[in-house]
């Protein structure tokens, strides 16, 4: 069906230009006027202005590693993680916790943990994935590195991000 | 010629050719200021204090990008081209008075008694280097852009040459000096009135003289390829235009070219209808060198003026399309510029003498 567009009929002023003209010309000197006098709101300045203090609580950075407060690495090298990771971009060696160990019932700790931040989405699956809360995505989002190798997170990097993570359940302790 | 003559001359020649080649470059930095400040935002203010060293990071970057020709273009042409836009519109600037006179030289590199002629003849000279660019490009936008160029050129050219008529009609003389020398005595032919406010007839005068700036400044607009007109390198249709196969210094030259004409454009406007040097209650340099000092600095603030007002409509106005350019430069402009002709030219006939 054919649509008939409705053209508006132009009067005598506005088809001789000049008048609309004028006054497009003083629209665009009020909004250079303004702007100069520093009275328009104009965007944010990234380096030096951040926005960081007013990231929501559920927003998605980069994933890391956490402590809880006694200091031991959650992670138990379980590698549910690495499975769920959509664009695989964890890898996981685990390591056998020797018998002695206070924690030798744990069995498994990771020795490296390896995300490659070019290929993380920051979906947060594996955050939701994991059974021993030791996982979380953090605030930062400005993850920058000069070579590919740069790119990926060790996990002496990733637990420096994901630093001591408190209020978490603690179910290896013995004392529970 | 006495060597007085050629050394000024060739000092007049260096030092004006810096002061334009310094106007580009920041003309390059205020356009883009202006256009962030009408769209609020605030455009580049990260080199140097407020941005002002962007100019020569832009020249850096342009030095060092890779000048890239493609296979099937004629090197030859392509090459030349980019000279040819930047040329034409350099040269032009030499028969403009920018200044009264300093320690008794008068501050006009060549005072041709053609004076507007050159210009003209000169200034349409600009463009051959974008049909020739777009031309051996080898390539359909660069082409098109190339033919909107010259269609365009000689449907403006006319009304711009018609609508200067007018004040030369009143000075009686081509030379630009003499035209700057015309309008201290009897007033800026943007306001003719101004001296003689009891005229009837010099307030007559001063309706022609007004439609021939607005005449003259629209075609000013054309002959530049500035916005509202600039169909040769319109970039949303011909990617472009004329200078999309143009890399680093190349590019960077139709660049140059097109500011130095916009500013040689804005210094023409500025002699012809707003005094030139003049600024009413400032002597000439003949009463001290401080004096022609100013006079040469209220040239360039006005020719700034101008430039801004190029810009300020740059950055409001939408591109004319082709057919209404057409339009309006055939069957509008032209006939305005050519009455205009017969109006002054009745006024003087039937009126005293002005």
């Amino acid at each position: 069906m054919a649509i008939t567009v409705p053209r508006p009929r132009l009067t005598w002023r506005e088809r001789w230009y000049l008048p609309t003209i004028a006054a497009g010309l003083a629209i665009t000197f009020k909004h250079f006027k303004n702007t100069l006098l520093g009275r328009t709101k104009v965007t944010m300045e990234y380096p030096e202005q951040k926005w960081d203090a007013h990231l929501p609580d559920y927003y998605r950075g980069a994933p890391a590693l956490v402590s809880d407060a006694g200091g031991r690495v959650r992670c138990v090298a379980c590698q549910l993680c690495e499975f769920i990771c959509p664009p695989r971009a964890i890898k996981i060696i685990p390591g056998e916790i020797p018998p002695g160990d206070r924690f030798a019932k744990v069995e498994k700790f990771p020795q490296e943990f390896d995300i490659d931040m070019i290929r993380c989405i920051y979906c947060g699956m594996c955050e939701e994935v994991c059974p021993e809360q030791a996982i979380f995505l953090r605030k930062d989002y400005a993850i920058t590195g000069f070579t590919r190798a740069d790119m990926v997170h060790h996990k002496e990097k990733l637990l420096e991000i994901g630093g001591v993570m408190h209020g978490v359940v603690l179910k290896w302790n013995e004392k529970k | 010629m006495d060597w007085f003559f050629i050394i000024t001359s060739l000092l007049k020649i260096t030092i004006l050719l810096g002061v334009i080649l310094f106007m580009v470059s920041y003309a390059v930095y205020a356009e883009r200021r202006v256009s962030a400040f009408i769209q609020d935002r605030l455009g580049p203010n990260r080199v140097g204090p407020a941005g002002l060293l962007q100019p020569i990071a832009d020249m850096f970057k342009l030095l060092l990008k890779e000048d890239f020709t493609p296979r099937s273009a004629n090197t030859f042409y392509y090459s030349l081209a980019p000279g040819l836009a930047v040329a034409p519109a350099i040269i032009t600037i030499a028969v403009v008075p920018f200044g009264s006179t300093l320690f008794g030289v008068p501050m006009v590199v060549a005072d041709v008694n053609v004076g507007i002629f050159f210009v003209f003849a000169i200034s349409s000279l600009g463009v051959y280097g974008i049909v020739i660019g777009g031309w051996a490009s080898n390539s359909k936008y660069p082409f098109l852009g190339a033919i909107r160029s010259s269609a365009q050129m000689l449907s403006y050219e006319l009304s711009l040459g018609l609508a200067v008529i007018p004040v030369f009609l009143l000075v009686g003389n081509l030379r630009l000096t003499s035209v700057v020398r015309y309008q201290i005595e009897h007033g800026w032919f943007i306001a003719a009135f101004v001296g003689d406010w009891m005229n009837p007839w010099k307030w007559l005068l001063a309706i022609p003289m007004i439609i021939s700036f607005l005449v003259f400044m629209i075609a000013i607009f054309a002959e530049t390829n500035r916005l509202p007109f600039d169909l040769p390198e319109a970039e949303q249709e011909l990617a472009g235009g004329y200078n999309t196969e143009y890399s680093s210094m190349k590019f960077a030259l139709y660049f140059l070219g097109e500011y130095a004409a916009m500013i040689t454009g804005s210094a023409v406007v500025v002699t012809l209808f707003f005094g030139g040097w003049h600024f009413p209650g400032i002597p000439d340099g003949y009463h001290g060198w401080v004096f022609g000092l100013i006079n040469i600095a209220v040239f360039f603030t006005k020719v700034a003026v101008v430039i801004f007002v190029f810009m300020w409509v740059r950055w409001t106005l939408p591109r004319f399309r082709w057919d209404q350019l057409m339009r309006l430069g055939w069957l509008f402009f032209f006939e305005i510029a050519l009455v205009n002709i017969f109006l002054v030219a009745g006024i003087l006939a039937y009126g005293p003498r002005l």
